[in-house]
């Protein structure tokens, strides 16, 4: 049994592929930026002396790190109408991806706060700056060039894990692909597409974030690391 | 119905498929290990094409997603006349993939090893194989745990991704036991309770304790 490839017919369906691309687009950058906030919540969270809050939030932190996100995509999607609310696929996606990719990104702030030398906190302390004048000026300027190839990550993380969310039915790239082989009982073209499609993107987007963080490393005098 | 009589009743049914996963996880462990050696070594070769061919292969893994990936090779290689049992497929694209990603983390890990080494190995007169099989590769095993524990949690992960192909594993008993019932908090829950426990009580303990011996073994660890 052998199939050959048909251009004709993969370039017919290029243009709803790329269509369904954008909506994978839309899919994390909204997940991205919900799971941007929440991540700095979680950080909070862990961060703040009462026992009550950081060791509950620790937990969640660790449950959802080490729990697949398929289960808990299907959680959210089919527990939350029991307890009377009823989400669309969308939304339940967002917030799962929100929730998961938080999780990561709430320990790359952590990394990244620590990253910044004691002395400086120590020298804030020092000239008697006030806790918000210090972190906006003294600590963030200095965290947040260690934080972006962590973050970077993540963006090409989430990105990647889009077609997971087509398992609930949220029309993305891979769902549409899907949807292409059930109608016409070819499978070779649409998946391989999505895979190039991925790659195309991907890649780019990677090398960017290679190139951005040596620049960091450089611009913080942090050369050949 | 309540949680504890849900467990009573569909517990056999969760732990079979645990070790279902369970499984495919170790599975995909031996095969990630194997290729992230072989691929890491080949990223360090001065030969240009075997290097071109390892970074080929770790950039399109690293680029394309597992899902992506895993029903390539599950629906799309039988029309090449290659059909391949479900499981089979599973292992297949988590060891390959989880492979691209560990052989950064063993590049990383010989690089690692200090400059020292090298030259005293070739000062020894060591042969480029043995030095490879007896200084250096014994050296970065405390260099690459942390990190390899981290995939090793991801991989498990991953492992959900099998129910997709047809694999009864947690996720799979999980949906199916959802839809006869429509007990969706228990089942998903219990699934995921599963999952937690396998990753933090068994997979990342036993991770650290290879640390700790790898540690001690290179005379760095507390004794």
């Amino acid at each position: 049994m052998y199939v050959e490839w048909r251009w004709e017919w993969s370039f017919e369906i290029l243009p709803q592929m790329l269509w369904a691309t954008l909506n994978t687009f839309l899919a994390a950058g909204v997940g991205y930026a919900i799971a941007a906030i929440v991540g700095i919540l979680f950080m909070l969270g862990q961060r703040t002396s009462y026992k009550i809050i950081n060791i509950p939030t620790r937990e969640i932190v660790e449950f959802i790190r080490s729990t697949p996100l398929l289960v808990q995509l299907f959680f959210v999607y089919f527990v939350a109408p029991q307890f009377g609310l009823t989400l669309s696929a969308w939304v339940c996606a967002m917030i799962t991806i929100g929730l998961h990719y938080g999780t990561y990104l709430s320990e790359v702030y952590r990394g990244a706060l620590e990253g910044v030398p004691k002395t400086q906190w120590e020298a804030c302390r020092a000239l008697n700056f006030s806790t918000s004048y210090n972190y906006r000026k003294i600590i963030l300027p200095q965290a947040f060039p260690i934080a972006i190839p962590g973050m970077g990550n993540y963006l090409v993380g989430i990105f990647k894990d889009t077609p997971l969310l087509a398992t609930i039915g949220v029309a993305e790239l891979f769902f549409t692909a899907n949807s292409i082989g059930a109608y016409t009982y070819r499978y070779l073209e649409p998946y391989t597409m999505v895979g190039v499609i991925f790659l195309v993107i991907s890649l780019p987007t990677a090398f960017g974030i290679r190139r951005l963080e040596a620049a960091v490393n450089k611009a913080q005098g942090k050369v050949n690391v | 119905m309540n949680f504890f009589t849900f467990i009573i009743e569909y517990g056999p049914k969760f732990t079979s498929a645990a070790i279902v996963t369970a499984q495919v996880f170790c599975y995909s462990v031996i095969l990630a290990v194997f290729i992230s050696m072989v691929f890491g070594i080949m990223r360090l070769s001065k030969n240009f094409f075997i290097q071109a061919i390892a970074t080929i292969y770790i950039e399109f893994y690293r680029g394309t997603s597992l899902i992506i990936q895993m029903f390539w090779i599950y629906y799309v290689l039988p029309l090449f006349g290659l059909p391949l049992p479900a499981l089979l497929a599973g292992v297949l694209a988590l060891g390959m993939n989880f492979g691209a990603y560990g052989a950064e983390v063993f590049r990383a890990g010989i690089l690692a090893v200090p400059k020292g080494q090298w030259e005293g190995a070739t000062a020894l007169n060591f042969s480029k194989i043995k030095r490879m099989q007896r200084i250096i590769i014994p050296q970065i095993y405390p260099i690459i745990l942390p990190p390899a524990a981290n995939l090793a949690v991801e991989l498990l992960k991953g492992t959900a991704l099998v129910s997709l192909i047809t694999l009864v594993d947690l996720m799979f008993v999980a949906k199916q036991i959802n839809m006869m019932t429509w007990f969706s908090a228990q089942s998903f829950g219990l699934a995921l309770i599963i999952y937690f426990i396998m990753a933090r009580f068994i997979l990342v303990p036993f991770l650290r304790w290879l640390e700790v011996l790898a540690a001690r073994k290179v005379g760095r660890g507390k004794v």
